[in-house]
């Protein structure tokens, strides 16, 4: 065992992962993670915390973590390389590490232009693969990216993330590769609508024998109204919603149950692909579903290990 | 004029490892003002690079290498010199080197680090960000400190989108054009290395301020 989380139990014991993301708030509630948590503390295995998603300043991530820490929960703190610099990583990594976080996810981060302080400057001292790479560093070597000593251990189970709908889409597997290379235990992928194009893409995957390093999890969004289909599929970048999927959702008498089937059918059809090891719920706005869904999807109950 | 100073030769070397002809490319512009790359630096460099046992198909000084039109010119006639190298070695700044990059199908190698842009403004989208720390080298001639929104030396993102980056429908993803350069001139699999995270101190807006001159 690399850093002894929940989600690297559940994920190395070879059973299927169901990890979700909790948003936290515009705002210094608790009681808004609390509630979250104690929602979906029994229907996954692993809770993500979103670091400034889409570049909108909410609590911080590590913050959420703990809160979760202390309800018995596993976090997975997610951190962008947009708003800190290689000296402010490190010095959260070893925080969180101190505090008991020991699964951080690695990412870009949305750009800036995107959030509420669009006239930010953008940090992107180091990119996300270089994130991972000091993470394992940090971890492996107890070295920080300057090459001195670290004391103490730094147990991590390190995430990255992939966009297998992103361009070019020949050269999304090898940067699949070049995270792995660079020290990736696990992997979220964007949300899957296209299950062909995924289905094409964890060929290539196989091809490489990625799935045999890494343990990939696929993204899940539950969608909740005809509004956010049609939102997904126009303003989104990086996530493709097929029509077909929006015209089901403007002829459906339950718009709500629809979204739900429809998720359902995504989850049943990602267990049958080979290199799958879980999903990974993103349910923006919409965290109530997330219990529905996972039983629903015949994952009860979850593993405890 | 845009400063530049020539990169240790033994990085040169190292970039150059596997090429055993080599074409070089000076400027009678800002480089030859700065004594990184004009005709005294390329000769210089081809008595060093021959010393090294490479031999050099020919060498060509033009007057501003960024100005695209006239480095096409030029190319057209040393066509044949360049197509039997290996690779071509600039030495200008980051301008130049793009310009070269976007001018021929060969493997390019910059020869410089470019310092500062003395504010000179580029109307093309082949841009320098005076990062002081060339790596162009690795990304097929053409700059993503310059022309990827996140800088991403290991890129593409997650938001690069039918060529385009995730801020704009009309800003071209650079990691699109450096895959497609890459894949064009059969060196995709430099993209397999981790390129380790850059010292941004020489740069002049990300780094520490320096007294130069």
């Amino acid at each position: 065992m690399k850093a002894g989380s929940n989600l690297e139990k559940v994920l190395e014991g070879g059973y299927f992962a169901v990890t979700a993301e909790v948003g936290p708030p515009k705002g210094t509630s608790t009681a808004v993670i609390q509630r979250k948590g104690e929602l979906l503390k029994f229907y996954c295995d692993a809770m993500n915390v979103t670091d400034n998603q889409t570049a909108i300043v909410r609590m911080s991530s590590w913050s959420g973590c703990i809160l979760l820490k202390e309800m018995g929960i596993d976090p997975v703190m997610q951190m962008v390389v947009r708003d800190r610099n290689r000296i402010a990583i490190q010095s959260d990594i070893l925080g969180a590490a101190a505090l008991g976080i020991r699964n951080v996810l690695c990412l870009s981060g949305d750009h800036q232009r995107f959030g509420n302080h669009p006239t930010a400057k953008g940090v992107y001292d180091i990119d996300s693969i270089q994130l991972v790479q000091t993470l394992k560093t940090m971890r492996d070597e107890k070295k920080f990216l300057c090459g001195e000593g670290i004391s103490g251990e730094v147990q991590l189970f390190i995430g990255a993330v992939e966009n297998p709908f992103a361009d070019p889409f020949e050269y999304r597997v090898m940067r699949l590769a070049k995270k792995v290379r660079a020290g990736a235990d696990f992997i979220q992928t964007q949300a899957v609508f296209d299950v062909g194009k995924f289905t094409k893409w964890m060929e290539m995957v196989r091809d490489q024998g990625l799935d045999k390093q890494v343990h990939i999890l696929a993204g899940v969004i539950p969608i909740k109204s005809v509004g956010m289909a049609r939102y997904l599929r126009d303003n989104v970048s990086g996530i493709s919603v097929p029509d077909e999927i929006v015209i089901r959702m403007e002829e459906a008498r339950d718009v709500k149950e629809e979204g739900v089937k429809i998720a359902l059918e995504i989850i049943d059809q990602l267990k049958e692909i080979d290199g799958v090891h879980g999903i990974h719920i993103m349910a923006v706005a919409w965290e109530d579903i997330v219990p529905v869904i996972v039983e629903r999807a015949g994952l009860l109950p979850r593993p405890i290990l | 004029m845009l400063i530049s100073e020539q990169k240790p030769f033994e990085e040169i070397l190292d970039y150059v490892t596997k090429d055993r002809v080599i074409f070089l490319i000076g400027c009678k512009g800002c480089a030859d003002g700065c004594e990184s790359g004009g005709e005294r630096q390329v000769l210089e460099i081809k008595k060093r690079l021959e010393e090294e046992g490479k031999a050099i198909s020919g060498f060509s000084l033009i007057d501003m290498v960024c100005n695209e039109a006239l480095t096409r010119m030029k190319l057209a006639a040393y066509a044949e010199a360049i197509e039997s190298a290996d690779s071509v070695l600039v030495m200008t700044c980051g301008a130049g080197i793009q310009t070269v990059a976007s001018s021929t199908h060969k493997v390019i190698h910059p020869g410089c680090n470019t310092i500062s842009s003395g504010h000179a403004e580029w109307k093309q989208a082949e841009r320098c960000m005076e990062c002081g720390d060339c790596v162009l080298e690795f990304t097929g001639g053409i700059c993503p400190i310059a022309r990827c929104a996140k800088g991403l030396l290991n890129g593409p993102c997650g938001g690069s989108q039918g060529g385009k980056c995730e801020i704009s429908p009309n800003l071209p993803c650079a990691w699109q054009l450096i895959i497609e350069r890459h894949s064009k001139i059969g060196s995709l699999h430099m993209l397999e290395e981790i390129i380790l995270p850059k010292n941004w101190d020489p740069s002049l807006k990300d780094g520490s301020p320096t007294q130069r001159g």
